[in-house]
This record gives structure tokens, C-alpha cells and sequence, in this order.
């Protein structure tokens, strides 16, 4: 190690991972993908792991927690991706893709815009 | 990257009861899920809950599960891993709560503990660097070599007031200040981790948790004194310890953190190892000290003190690693921030071993000032089955022990010996109504002779004659005379003896007979155990009216010393009764006790 920076630059790196185990499940916004038989079946792996790094990526580990859940009961409408957000109410974004989720944590994360066209209230739910 | 974490505690504790084939079972299973690139297995140190283990945490959520078998790890990854269902029957039960999951800081466990030694014990893999570095690590030491100067670096941990967690609680500033104004053309930084209190494993879980901390704070202190060279004398019995030292010490040679030239300045520290065969004399500094010369580890008078004249004859500092695992928070958050927690005269936090009757058996770091009556009750649950709280042990063989009538006083280095004990390292041992204090005095003083190197009189003879007496005294055959022998002999153990080891032997008698002098009396005088610890003093009796005559003793008995026929009322023979109590525990009609 010759200077701080090289020092810095390994932090940076590694920084966003450990801090996954830092949050303690504690942190005020929580995104939940179902992944019961339902949510796998339709595609919710590959959604969770694009989420789940982008939030990495973006260095918002100490803000968002991504996790799984079982099923709520709208299968057909699965891979389902719920943002929980202190003192909001709770947007349920549906048919969710890899791409989808990068909006998501793009706009609706990052942005503070819930992605309208992709939850569940714009979709017709009888 | 991944997007759960499991971690699985690589701690002594439970590694005995069976973590590392929960580790194989783990990364195995989560192979055959195909989850492999998503979910990330971390083997960790110590995360303090050693009665539960082996322990394992899923992150992000957080979940702590306790007890775990390899049987359960199929579950855990299909349902939990996979699905994301929790396995509720597996969670510590504290984190149940009816309206759902509580988080762990909130158990009475964690929420009264603030870890700053411990900080990243069970939570980093002490294997790889990268992940020290990624909380925060070698900062401290960056920023020591340049922007600070030797002399800030010391007056930064002298305005802490940081004292050494060895024991003793001497001022770690002072102490570095010492070393640094003797000039020398070569001194040495000295950890010691030669932890050797039954009962004490604070600085094994540090150095198996995060060992990195440890080398970390060395380098500090060789700057701060001018020195180029450290030893960490570690115990051979602490094999994880150890090995994990090596591997932290290769890790940061590599990314020369360790070697010449140092972030590109003109400083330059290496760290080597030496291990230690288990003398607990060779927890003193000089004994120690003398033992990494490769001499036979004996204690020399001081002065001259090590910071004058110590390891080959330089000027040295030795620092318990708990002590050293403070230093790089405090040179990073400042010593404002360390002082602000604790009492007047002692600052920070306290790690604590609990151990003896007590629910949570573990490792605990408190902030100094926390009560006992925290510690015990809350911290750590309470005394199993209902039983009395009689005195808690603090310091092991150096130590005493604290009544249940100072329950509430603050733990700090003052107020511990101002009650006869000492904070020692950190073992605490919980006693509950079932121990016998003068047992207790006496279990404390069979290790201390044993252990007595045998170089000054006082101490080698002394102790062995005070262990006399003592075992005179459980056996019933002690007068009152004895008793006054056996106080004035403490008194010239302590003030006559060479070295730390004898000066302190004295005081597991001396503190019991503060506290508990009745017992003593009550073995003397009439011959009884009030606890009913000591065999000699104990007869087994059958209650005639309560016995059913179903034989059952009889046949348990190694003995033979139960005689009696079917359905008619056993009695036991004194004469030839070896007092094992098996009789006893085997009753279904509870017939049979001790009096």
C-alpha cells in the first residue's frame, strides 16, 4: 500500500457489501420480491438480483433493504416487486423484468418517482 | 455481487459445538439450489451468543438463527434462501415477538451493549483483508502516518482515557509516552494475548473475529513510540487465534501494510508471532517478555520498567489486545468520543466473558459504568432454574468477588477494587446459592499454585500453604486459628510476592472471607457446608416416610452402600458412602437428601 488513495479505492469497493450486514434489516426503505412458487416460475430470481446489485451498485445499501417474500396472492400478476417506504403508502409494481427493475431503482429509488405505469393501480384489476 | 449474505460463526465456541460442517452443508446446499452467485456464505468470529450456538445470520434481513443443526440447512436454503421464508422454529426466541420479528440490537442481549472492540466480531470475514478495509479498517493508520505526528498520536489516546483492558487499567497513553521519551536505536511493540483466566476468552474472540484491528493498532503504537518491530504472544491453545493471525499477518505484508515504507513514508513496522505454552505467569509483562527472549518465562523485579528497559533489553510496550482493538476508533472518531462514554476515571466499554449460572453464556461489551445487576439480569438473563444470585466472580485468580449486596454499583476499574475485587480481564463467573464460597476460594488457589513459576518464596510457598488450610477447612478438620493463619498469610503473599501473579493469588480468599466470612465459620465450627458443595461435610440421608422401597437407588449406587429389600425403606451406609449424589438425582419420590 503506497498511498490512501489505493487504500480509499479497495474501501469503496468493498464498502457496499459489508454494510449489507451493517443495515441489520433496520433500514427505512424496504423493496420485497415474491419468490414463492408463483414468482420463481414467472421470472422473480433474475428480477431479485438485479435489484438487489443495482442497489449495491448504487451505494444505497445503507438505505434500502431487498428481500424476498412468499406469495400475496396475485399470481398471475407475478414476478410482484413491493416498495416500502417510511410514511408512504406501499407501491406494488407487477410483471417485473431485469430491465423493469432497473427503472425502478433508477426513478422510483433513487428519483423518488413511483414508476406509475408498472404498478399495480394502472394495471385493470377486477 | 450478491444479494444475501449468510454468516456463520467460525468462533471457538462454535466451532465446538459443529459450525464448520454447518459451514460444508451450507455452501453445499446453496451449490444444489443453484444459488451460489447470489448468496454469499461469510465465516465469521465471534458474535457473542456462544450459549446458542452455533450461530448463523442471514443478511439483508437480518435474521438470527440460533441452535443450528446441519440437518436444518436443507430447510433454511430452500425456504429461506430461496423463497424467503423465514424457518421461524429456528430463530433466537427472543426475536419472536407476536406482532412479527424483532430486530437483534433490540434483545436485551444486544440493546444495552455497545461494541467497540467487538465491532466487527461476527460481522467481517477476519480471513480476508478486504473486508477489514471495507468497514473502515487501516484508516486509522493512514491517517496517523500522515497527517499526524507521533507525539499527537500519544496525546490523541491520553486524552481518551484509554487504560490497558489487561487488568490492571494502567493509562495506555502514559504508558506509550513512557517508551517514546527513552531514545533507543530500536524499540518493540508487544501484544499481549497470552489470556490465561479460567473462564476469560475476550482476546481470543477478538483475534479470531478481527484480527486485522489488533496489527492495525501495533503499527500505530510503533509510530507513536519509534519502534519498527512488534510480537504478538498468543497462546498455542487458541489454534483458530492463532491461525487466523498468520493469515492476517501474510495478508498485510502482501498489501504492505505491513513492512518497509508503509503508505509511501518513511515508516516502516513488521509483526511477528510468538507462541506462548500456557503459563499463566507469562501474562505478566516482564515474565512475558523474557519468555519471547526464549528464555524460560520468569518475572523480574521492576524497575527497571519495559518502557526503560524491556524486550532484549529495549525499551518496549506490551498492550492486551482488547486494549490495542480500541485504538484505530479512536484515532479515527477522536478522543472526545471515546471519553464520552463510561465514568470520570474509566472511559469506553468493557468487554465481559460471562460464564457460571447464567442464561446467556457469552460475550458481552458494555460501557464501563453499566451495573451488574444489568449485566446479570438483563444482558444475561438471569440465573437458570430460579435460583438465588450469591456473588459474581470478576478478575479469575487475581480477582474477588462482588456480593449480591453491591449489585448496584456502576463496573469500573475503581469501584471494583474499592470493593476488593478487580476488573481483570474480563471473566465474569455468575455464583448462584448452590456454590460454596470457600470451594470457590479454594478451585481459584489450586490454579494459582499450579501455575506459581516457583522463583520467589512468597508465592510458591505461601500459596501452597494457604491452599493447606483451605482444604482443612472444607474437610471440616480446620480450628479458628487456622482461619486467622490463613488471613495473615494472604496479607504476606500480597505484600512480599515478586510479581502480579502472587501480589494478587490472595484475593479470591481474601474477598470471599470479606463477604461470605460465615461460611468459613460454619465449615469450621460446625462442621457444614451451607451450600452443600463439600463432600466431606455432606451425608446423604433417606426420608424412612417418603422412601418406596423401589431399589432403584440401591442398583445406582457405585458403592454399594444403599441396603435394603423391595418395598421396605432403604438406608445408606455413611461408612461406606462416596457422596456422589447419584442416588439422589435418580429418587423419583425425592427421598433422598443432603444434610
Amino acid at each position: 500500500m503506497k498511498s490512501l488513495e489505493e487504500l480509499k479505492a479497495i474501501r469503496e469497493r468493498m464498502q457496499n457489501q459489508v454494510n449489507l450486514r451493517e443495515s441489520g434489516g433496520q433500514t427505512a426503505t424496504r423493496v420485497v420480491v415474491g419468490m414463492a412458487t408463483c414468482g420463481i416460475a414467472s421470472g422473480a430470481r433474475p428480477v431479485l438480483t438485479a435489484l438487489s446489485n443495482l442497489v449495491q451498485e448504487k451505494g444505497l445499501t445503507g438505505k434500502v433493504t431487498v428481500t424476498q417474500t412468499g406469495c400475496i396472492g396475485l399470481c398471475q400478476y407475478e414476478p410482484i416487486v413491493e416498495v416500502m417506504e417510511p410514511g408512504k403508502e406501499k407501491i406494488t409494481y407487477i410483471k417485473m423484468t431485469p430491465e423493469k427493475a432497473a427503472e425502478i431503482v433508477e426513478r422510483h429509488l433513487i428519483g423518488g418517482h413511483p414508476v406509475e405505469k408498472y404498478t399495480l393501480n394502472s394495471a385493470d384489476v377486477k | 455481487m450478491y444479494r444475501s449474505h449468510v454468516l456463520v460463526c467460525g468462533g471457538t465456541g462454535c466451532t465446538s459445538s459443529g459450525s464448520q460442517q454447518i459451514l460444508e452443508t451450507l455452501k453445499a446446499e446453496i451449490e444444489r439450489n443453484g444459488l451460489s452467485d447470489e448468496v454469499a456464505v461469510v465465516q465469521t468470529g465471534c458474535h457473542g451468543l456462544c450459549a446458542l450456538g452455533p450461530i448463523m445470520i442471514v443478511y439483508p434481513d437480518a435474521t438470527f438463527y440460533a441452535l443450528v443443526k446441519s440437518e436444518d440447512i436443507p430447510e433454511i436454503v430452500s425456504e429461506h434462501l430461496l423463497k424467503g421464508r423465514v424457518v421461524t422454529r429456528l430463530l433466537y426466541k427472543e426475536t419472536v415477538t407476536p406482532t412479527g420479528i424483532k430486530s437483534l440490537e433490540d434483545t436485551d442481549f444486544y440493546k444495552k451493549q455497545h461494541r467497540i472492540a467487538l465491532r466487527n466480531c461476527g460481522v467481517i470475514n477476519p480471513e480476508v483483508i478486504e473486508e477489514y478495509i471495507g468497514t473502515g479498517g487501516y484508516q486509522a493508520l493512514g491517517k496517523v502516518l500522515t497527517e499526524m505526528t507521533p507525539d499527537e498520536v500519544i496525546q490523541t489516546i491520553l486524552d481518551s482515557g484509554l487504560r490497558g483492558r489487561g487488568g490492571a487499567g494502567f493509562p495506555t497513553g502514559l504508558k506509550w509516552k513512557l517508551a517514546k521519551g527513552n531514545d533507543a536505536d530500536q524499540k518493540y511493540v508487544c501484544c499481549n494475548a497470552d489470556e490465561g483466566d479460567p473462564g476469560a476468552f475476550m482476546d481470543r474472540s477478538v483475534l479470531e473475529g478481527d484480527p486485522h484491528a489488533v496489527l492495525e493498532a501495533m503499527a500505530i503504537a510503533g509510530y507513536a513510540i519509534g519502534a519498527s518491530q512488534g510480537y504478538i504472544y498468543v497462546r498455542a491453545e487458541y489454534p483458530i487465534a492463532v491461525q487466523r493471525l498468520r493469515i492476517a499477518i501474510d495478508q498485510a505484508r502482501e498489501m504492505e501494510l505491513l513492512g518497509n515504507n508503509i503508505f509511501g513514508t518513511d515508516f516502516s513496522f513488521d509483526i511477528d508471532l510468538r507462541l506462548g505454552a500456557g503459563a499463566f505467569v507469562c501474562g505478566e509483562e516482564t515474565a512475558l517478555m523474557t519468555s519471547i527472549e526464549g528464555k524460560r518465562g520468569e518475572p523480574r523485579p521492576r524497575p527497571p520498567f519495559p518502557a526503560q528497559k524491556g524486550l532484549f533489553g529495549k525499551p518496549s510496550i506490551l498492550n492486551n489486545v482488547e486494549t490495542l482493538a480500541n485504538i484505530p476508533q479512536i484515532i479515527l472518531n477522536g478522543p472526545e468520543w471515546f471519553a464520552s462514554m463510561g465514568t470520570e476515571k474509566s472511559k469506553g466499554t468493557k468487554v465481559f466473558a460471562l460464564g457460571g449460572k447464567i442464561h446467556n453464556t457469552g460475550l458481552v461489551e458494555i460501557p464501563m459504568g453499566t451495573t451488574l445487576r444489568e449485566v446479570i439480569e438483563e444482558i444475561g438473563g438471569g440465573i437458570p432454574g430460579g435460583k438465588k444470585f450469591k456473588a459474581a466472580q470478576t478478575g479469575g485468580p487475581s480477582g474477588g468477588c462482588i456480593p449480591a449486596e453491591h449489585f448496584d454499583i456502576p463496573i469500573d476499574y475503581d469501584n471494583l477494587i474499592s470493593i476488593g475485587s478487580m476488573m481483570g480481564s474480563g471473566g465474569l463467573i455468575v455464583l448462584d446459592e448452590d456454590d460454596c464460597m470457600v470451594d470457590i476460594a479454594k478451585f481459584f488457589l489450586e490454579f494459582t499454585v499450579e501455575e506459581s513459576c516457583g522463583k520467589c518464596t512468597p508465592c510458591r510457598i505461601g500459596t501452597r500453604r494457604m491452599l493447606e488450610i483451605l482444604t482443612k477447612i472444607t474437610k471440616g478438620q480446620a480450628t479458628m486459628e487456622d482461619l486467622d493463619k490463613l488471613e495473615d498469610l494472604c496479607y504476606y503473599v500480597k505484600n512480599n510476592s515478586l510479581c502480579g501473579l502472587g501480589q494478587t493469588a490472595p484475593n479470591p480468599v481474601l474477598s470471599t472471607l470479606r463477604y461470605f466470612r460465615s461460611e468459613y465459620e460454619a465449615h469450621i465450627k460446625d462442621k457444614h457446608c451451607p451450600a452443600g458443595v463439600c463432600k466431606s461435610l455432606l451425608t446423604y440421608v433417606i426420608d424412612r416416610d417418603k422412601c418406596r422401597g423401589c431399589t432403584l437407588c440401591a442398583k445406582t449406587c457405585p458403592a454399594g452402600a444403599i441396603i435394603g429389600t423391595v418395598k421396605n425403606p432403604h438406608i445408606i451406609d455413611p461408612d461406606k458412602c462416596i457422596k456422589c449424589g447419584a442416588c439422589m438425582e435418580k429418587c423419583h419420590f425425592g427421598a433422598i437428601y443432603k444434610k
